[in-house]
């Protein structure tokens, strides 16, 4: 069964159409790996599954329970986009971690805000210390951001949304700003998630780890999906003039 | 006769250093305030006609347009920025002491030194918490997007947003602008002299004339810049130990 399921989504930026009639599903455990130049509306399309954009058109439903209508808009306080959005996590092509915390402090603080009684807070630590374990970065925890490379400040990101426990996490090119020795290491990782069932979204230029890691893929361009189906089937064997014309180069 | 000058200064820097507090602890949350008001979004007429109106051509759609755009609670602002950062503070200061008693018949300040740094303090207050929201606009506008968005997506509210994520990475910018203007405030306390308020220029002066039995002394005007210059020592020290305790993130 669906865990996620987008339908006819549609978004303008003043008169550019950047998104256009988007609909797919993604089951539990599953990943899906969105490819596509820049511009394509990629990123776009996830900020909209966040909530940071508003999406002109369209109906997102997670496990049936329909978080966004665009015929209801107006339902929608600032308070309900808040609960709505923590089905959701994303991860950013350039980290934004808070500088002034350490590694362990930015997995934790969405946490602390949200548990009231302070006396949790400890079963807090406990698991933001686990799954910087996870991550690899255990004797990292008190350290700041800028003490961290590239990738070591990734993969505090990465925890940092799974703290919350999302249905579904989004990465926006979470490799795009590292050096292919970074990139290696974020990509186990993410890997490795996949590999625990967790349920993603990552939209990614690593085409090899997109054949490899995801179940599904999406080619978009223009705003419009050209192209979609297993991973295999769409990276080995596109079926459509421009999805092979963009993979040629690759 | 130096102990006696300096008696009589050190009155009059105690008034200076009065007036230099007051205004600090009244500038700094006022411009605060200020600076929200002059990043307000809100744009009450932008509701009030359909889409063809905004999308009319000519003067009848540009009227729409320009309308819809409108932002009362910024323009306001702005406003009195502008007004406040564009006249000397000394023309402030003469206008706020004189023109109520003007217009009432009396003088809402009371007399004597209690009213004139009454008077003195608010022109104060407005005239740096203007100064000090451009400051604080371009420290919250420097903090990259990407934070306030990072904190949504983890489900935290604005206000939450803003007090454990953007007012820190603020503060770490605003420290070396600030330092300018606290040290300039320190010098501009002078300017009361204007309402006779007994500030240590003003002690200073007196012995050109007449003060504590001495006549046509010309030193002790000149000897007040050593309090300025000392004080002001003591000021970038602290604020220098400040920019250091920030330096812990980047």
């Amino acid at each position: 069964m669906a865990i996620l399921e987008v339908r006819n989504i549609e978004k303008h930026f003043g008169a550019t159409k950047v998104l256009e009639d988007i609909s797919f599903s993604l089951e539990e455990g599953k990943a899906l790996a969105i490819i596509g130049s820049s511009g394509s509306g990629k990123t776009t399309l996830l900020r909209c599954l966040n909530f940071l954009e508003t999406p002109d058109r369209g109906v997102i439903t997670v496990r049936d329970e329909v978080l966004f209508d665009a015929d209801n808009k107006a339902a929608l306080s600032e308070e309900a986009i808040r609960q709505k959005r923590l089905h959701f996590g994303l991860v950013f092509q350039n980290f934004n971690l808070f500088p002034q915390y350490t590694a362990l402090e930015n997995v934790t603080l969405a946490g602390k805000l949200r548990e009231k009684d302070k006396s949790r807070w400890s079963a807090i630590e406990t698991q933001g210390l686990e799954l910087l374990d996870r991550m690899g970065l255990a004797d990292r925890a008190g350290h700041y951001p800028h003490q961290l490379s590239g990738g070591q400040q990734q993969r505090v990101a990465i925890a940092r949304a799974l703290a919350l426990h999302p249905d579904v996490l989004c990465f926006d090119e979470p490799t795009s700003a590292l050096d292919p020795e970074l990139t290696g290491e974020v990509l186990k990782v993410i890997r490795s998630l996949a590999e625990q069932k967790t349920t993603m979204i990552i939209v990614t230029h690593e085409m090899a780890f997109a054949r490899d890691v995801a179940d599904q893929v999406i080619f978009m361009d223009g705003g419009l999906i050209v192209e979609q189906g297993s991973a295999r089937e769409v990276i080995e064997t596109p079926r459509e003039e421009r999805t092979r014309q963009f993979l040629a180069r690759y | 006769m130096f102990l006696t000058v300096v008696g009589a200064l050190n009155q009059g820097f105690l008034q200076t250093l009065k007036l230099f507090a007051v205004t600090l602890l009244g500038a700094i949350p006022l411009g605060l305030v200020v600076s929200f008001g002059s990043m307000n979004s809100w744009q009450p007429f932008r509701l009030l006609a359909g889409r063809e109106a905004y999308a009319a051509p000519g003067p009848w759609g540009a009227c729409h347009r320009v309308l819809a755009g409108f932002r009362p609670i910024q323009a306001v602002t702005r406003l009195v920025i502008w007004v406040i950062r564009g006249t000397p503070l000394m023309l402030q200061l003469i206008i706020l002491y004189y023109i109520p008693g003007k217009l009432l018949g009396y003088s809402p300040w009371g007399t004597g030194e209690p009213g004139r740094f009454l008077a003195a303090a608010i022109a104060f207050i407005i005239n740096y918490a203007c100064y000090f929201s451009e400051i604080y606009r371009g420290g919250i506008q420097g903090v990259p997007a990407g934070q306030q968005e990072a904190g949504l997506v983890l489900g935290m509210t604005r206000g939450e947003i803003f007090f454990k994520v953007t007012l820190l990475q603020m503060v770490k910018r605003i420290v070396p602008p600030m330092s300018n203007e606290i040290i300039t405030l320190v010098k501009d306390t002078s300017l009361a002299r204007i309402i006779s308020f007994q500030e240590v220029i003003w002690a200073g002066q007196a012995f050109m004339k007449t003060s504590h039995g001495y006549s046509g002394l010309l030193w002790p005007l000149f000897f007040t810049g050593v309090y300025y210059l000392v004080f002001n020592g003591v000021v970038t020290l602290l604020l220098g130990k400040l920019e250091k305790k920030l330096d812990y993130f980047r």
